[in-house]
């Protein structure tokens, strides 16, 4: 590991010691509970905290990760080097329903598509396995409705959320009661901006994807955004080539839904420093949100993460 | 330069005030003015503001954070939201509370994430009621630093006057309510002035801005707090590692300390102080690590470490300040799950002593707690529970109560002292215990417990049946309601409290004459089941006989003795039970008397009759 010790501040020091209790109390309150690995920065650095909260003993919960079979291949070999790296239970789900009957982003819409291949293949995953409790990457600095996410967010049976019923949280003194069929999704870095994520990968030298860094990649102009074209399943219009740029990714999903931004940042310092002076925010580049207008809290209700 | 390592922990904040006093839009103008709001956000903002927005076409700073479909169509908020934003010098967290009185519960919840309140206030309208609930909610919860942000100060004409007006019948108001610090700043929301930007049209406001003190504020408690650790889980891996951990919740500890666990006072020195970035020689409060104890000390999820020498109280009854937040009322008696720091215990409040009103701190009489009422109970554990008083410490004074049959978080409490001194006394086993007693004596012990309105025989039978166990060569003892009122008791009237408290400490002395190898008989009306559960619950199985004075009210009324309900009748005597106050009759009592008509001897008989029936034949 990374000894960065001396560049950690008050602030993240702060930061890490909260997910660390967070990820402690679902362990010793729930019976099985799971960690949600989505392979981007997020999922980085609640895994490099989960493995501290728990040393020295292994990690106390298997990692799942939900593909779709449009992730990027960078993520798919990042994700399964990392797995071996540490010996850590993965599991992947992809909804093999969802694969036969031939949904995908294009065709089927984005709306469709993150219906079947995320949020009912999350459903899935969840159930099949017996999970009560799963740990997610998301903050409350994402995207308005998540500002009101608590950190131990309570799903009925079935996994939807309802924004009335949450329980109040106070003092950290979570209320972790379930019933069969309920279940908790929990959120280590609730109270983590983008800022800190990356400030952290920094100080701690959390390994991320390299698509989070600029490289000359082959994209084509989509919606006022660069789409890579990751393998030859992407659709090309007549007359479309993809053309050479250098671009990074702030956020990373399923490569056709994920938008790239031209930047020179070749290092983690320079995306830092990028950050810094960034005035857009991180789920623009997300082609799914901005689909209507509180399209994120509808996707919540129907159990997506 | 944005050194990007901010040199102190973030700071987490509570806006709160009265409706329209502008929370949102403050919110709103810190994120802009820190230049956190990106560029697509602020299309959007510009978009719902034509859509949905209060100023009339223009930018509705509001819009950004009130986050639910729902509550935008209302325009009101409705939950509470944990913003983010930072500056060049320190990290905020923000929560930002509803408004609306039946939202207080939101704003609990915010102030006990907090350590510091903006308290909003309208220049034009000054202190409001919400403004005096939300100051006591605070103060309730323990915030020790408030800001007192009069905004609206672009309607006010940017006056002096109107600033001072405000700010002084805040700070006139907030003096008795014990923060630590109240800093008014004059601000205006919606323009910017003195947020961030310092304003050009109030250059008479010499003091800082309202982001310059926020960065700069010092919220720590006052003095040092004594270790607490409480355990969270134990980490296992094999059979050589040991370790406990959990987070510390006040204080420091050191390698080679000497710790003790609170309900056991079993006592341990630290060994090891392990994180993964290698083991520490020293840990404060807010740092998350394992410690690994000399020995091999019983410690499990739910115990609390703490040095020998300034332990908590360890008690399972103490007084709290309940705050109820479920639609379901709050009612004595009735049990609930506990927890408080990481152990979960069965609890049941046994006296509210008085609800306080959140508008004038005044207490008012309460048989229960409505959802958002603020409550002064006695509580009882299932066990005792360590715990210091939430004044003194904010991490093990509070707990949260849960509902058992919804598992809804129903109430909110902070300590505020433990009830009995049991806390230090250690429990003395005997040498010579019942068994032995028995053995000498060849009685089997136990409690004949009559229970019944006033005038229903209680005594007179109670009295009768002791003669009849003499002269059989029963050792017995009998305790009686007016006799034990004369002297251990005479501290207690007529309230339910004392009521409870009444048949508590009967119980107790009950229990012990049991334990001495006695035939108990107690002669109380002891109107609730609780309680009489309760002394059930305190001897083994078997040991405690309920009998019933099935006497109906007009009877008792008929005989009335001591001339009580012609008193009670005439309103001299409150609380009288049969009239003004509940008898709730046995549901499955070992023995009933129907004495209506039957001379107490002949009642004797019939009790005696039942009793060898139950295995104890006189």
């Amino acid at each position: 590991m990374v000894n960065a010790k001396a560049a950690s501040s008050p602030h993240l020091k702060r930061l890490e010691a909260e997910a660390i209790g967070i990820m402690r109390e679902a362990v010793a309150a729930f019976r099985s509970p799971v960690m949600l690995y989505s392979v981007g920065k997020d999922s980085g650095v609640m895994l490099h905290i989960a493995r501290k909260a728990f040393y020295p003993a292994r990690l106390p919960f298997p990692l799942l990760h939900v593909d779709t079979g449009w992730k990027f291949r960078e993520m798919i070999a990042f994700r399964d080097r990392i797995a071996a790296e540490h010996g850590l239970d993965l599991i992947v789900h992809v909804n093999k329903d969802g694969v036969r009957r031939g949904i995908d982003p294009f065709a089927s819409g984005s709306a469709l598509y993150t219906q079947v291949m995320k949020t009912e293949a999350l459903k899935q995953a969840l159930d099949a396995h017996g999970f009560d409790a799963a740990f997610g990457g998301a903050r409350r600095d994402e995207e308005k409705s998540r500002a009101k996410e608590r950190v131990f967010s309570f799903r009925a049976a079935g996994h939807g959320w309802d924004p009335r019923n949450q329980r109040p949280e106070l003092w950290g003194l979570y209320n972790t009661r379930l019933r069969p069929g309920e279940s908790f999704r929990v959120f280590p870095l609730s109270n983590w901006t983008e800022r800190d994520v990356w400030d952290y990968v920094l100080a701690e030298g959390v390994p991320v994807v390299p698509l989070y860094l600029a490289r000359p990649r082959p994209v084509v102009r989509r919606g006022g955004t660069w789409i890579m074209v990751d393998d030859e399943r992407l659709p090309l219009a007549p007359g479309e080539a993809p053309e050479t740029r250098s671009v990074r990714f702030r956020t990373l999903g399923c490569y056709p839904l994920s938008g790239a931004t031209e930047s020179r940042a070749e290092t983690l310092e320079a995306v830092v420093a990028e950050m810094r002076d960034a005035r857009t925010s991180e789920r623009q580049g997300r082609l799914i949100d901005s689909d209507e207008e509180a399209a994120m809290e509808r996707k919540k209700r129907e159990g997506y993460f | 330069m944005d050194a990007g390592l901010l040199q102190l922990p973030p700071l987490r904040f509570l806006t709160c005030g009265s409706v329209d006093d502008g929370k949102s839009t403050l919110i709103g103008r810190l994120l802009h003015d820190s230049r956190l709001i990106p560029e697509d956000t602020l299309a959007a903002l510009a978009r719902d503001s034509r859509r949905h927005g209060t100023t009339g076409g223009e930018v509705d700073l509001a819009l950004l954070v009130d986050g639910l479909e729902e509550e935008r169509q209302q325009g009101i908020t409705i939950d509470v939201a944990y913003r983010h934003f930072r500056t060049s010098q320190r990290g905020f967290v923000v929560a930002d509370a509803p408004g609306h009185e039946q939202y207080t519960r939101n704003m609990a919840t915010g102030a006990s994430n907090s350590d510091l309140a903006v308290v909003l206030i309208d220049a034009r309208k000054g202190v409001l009621p919400q403004t005096r609930r939300h100051a006591h909610i605070c103060s309730l919860l323990g915030i020790r630093h408030v800001v007192a942000a009069v905004n609206k100060m672009d309607l006010a004409g940017f006056a002096q006057e109107a600033f001072e007006r405000a700010a002084g019948d805040f700070l006139r108001f907030a003096a008795p309510l014990g923060f630590q610090t109240v800093v008014p700043v004059p601000i205006s929301a919606r323009f910017g002035d003195n947020v961030v930007a310092r304003s050009a049209n109030m250059r008479w406001h010499r003091g800082a801005t309202l982001i310059e003190h926020l960065e700069t504020a010092e919220v720590g408690p006052e003095g040092e707090r004594p270790f607490r650790f409480p355990v969270q889980w134990v980490n296992r891996p094999d059979a050589d590692f040991r370790g406990l951990s959990g987070t510390v919740a006040s204080g420091r500890v050191a390698e080679g300390d000497r710790v003790v666990v609170a309900a056991s006072g079993r006592a341990g020195l630290v060994s090891r102080i392990v994180t993964a970035d290698g083991d520490l020689s020293a840990a404060a409060a807010g740092d998350a690590v394992t410690l690994v104890l000399e020995g091999d000390l019983d410690v499990a999820r739910g115990d609390l470490l703490c040095p020998p020498d300034r332990r908590p109280a360890v008690a399972d009854q103490f007084a709290a300040r309940v705050l109820w937040m479920d639609e379901e009322p709050l009612l004595p008696g009735r049990q609930y799950l506990m927890r408080m720091g990481a152990l979960w215990t069965p609890c049941s409040v046994t006296a509210i002593k008085h609800r306080i009103d959140v508008d004038t701190l005044d207490e008012r009489p309460a048989r229960s707690l409505d959802l958002n009422a603020i409550g002064f109970c006695n509580l009882s554990t299932a066990r005792p529970v360590p715990f210091d008083p939430y004044a003194e410490n904010r991490a093990t004074g509070a707990f949260i109560l849960v509902d058992r049959f919804t598992d809804r978080t129903a109430g909110a409490g902070t300590v505020a002292f433990p009830l009995r001194r049991a806390a230090n006394i250690h429990r003395e086993d005997a040498l010579v215990d019942k068994a032995a007693r028995v053995a000498l004596t060849g009685q089997k012990p136990f409690i004949l417990w009559f229970t019944g309105l006033s005038g229903s025989g209680k005594s007179t039978v109670a009295k009768l049946a002791e003669r009849r166990l003499n002269r059989a060569g029963r050792l017995t003892y009998l305790l009686d309601g007016d006799n034990v009122r004369h002297g251990l008791n005479r501290d207690l009237g007529f309230t339910d409290a004392d009521r409870v408290e009444n048949i508590r400490r009967v119980g107790e002395v009950a229990k012990m004459f049991v334990d001495a190898g006695l035939v108990v008989l107690c002669a109380f009306i002891s109107p609730f089941r609780a309680e009489r559960r309760a002394v059930r619950e305190l001897v083994e199985a078997g040991e405690f006989l309920e009998v019933f004075m099935d006497t109906p009210l007009a009877e008792c009324m008929r005989r009335d003795p001591k001339g009580l309900y012609a008193k009670a009748r005439a309103g001299a005597i409150p609380n009288f039970t049969g009239l003004d106050s509940p008898y709730e009759p046995p549901e499955a009592p070992e023995i009933t008397l129907r004495t209506e008509g039957t001379a107490p001897e002949a009642q004797v008989e019939a009790l005696l009759e039942r009793l060898k029936a139950l295995g104890h034949p006189i």
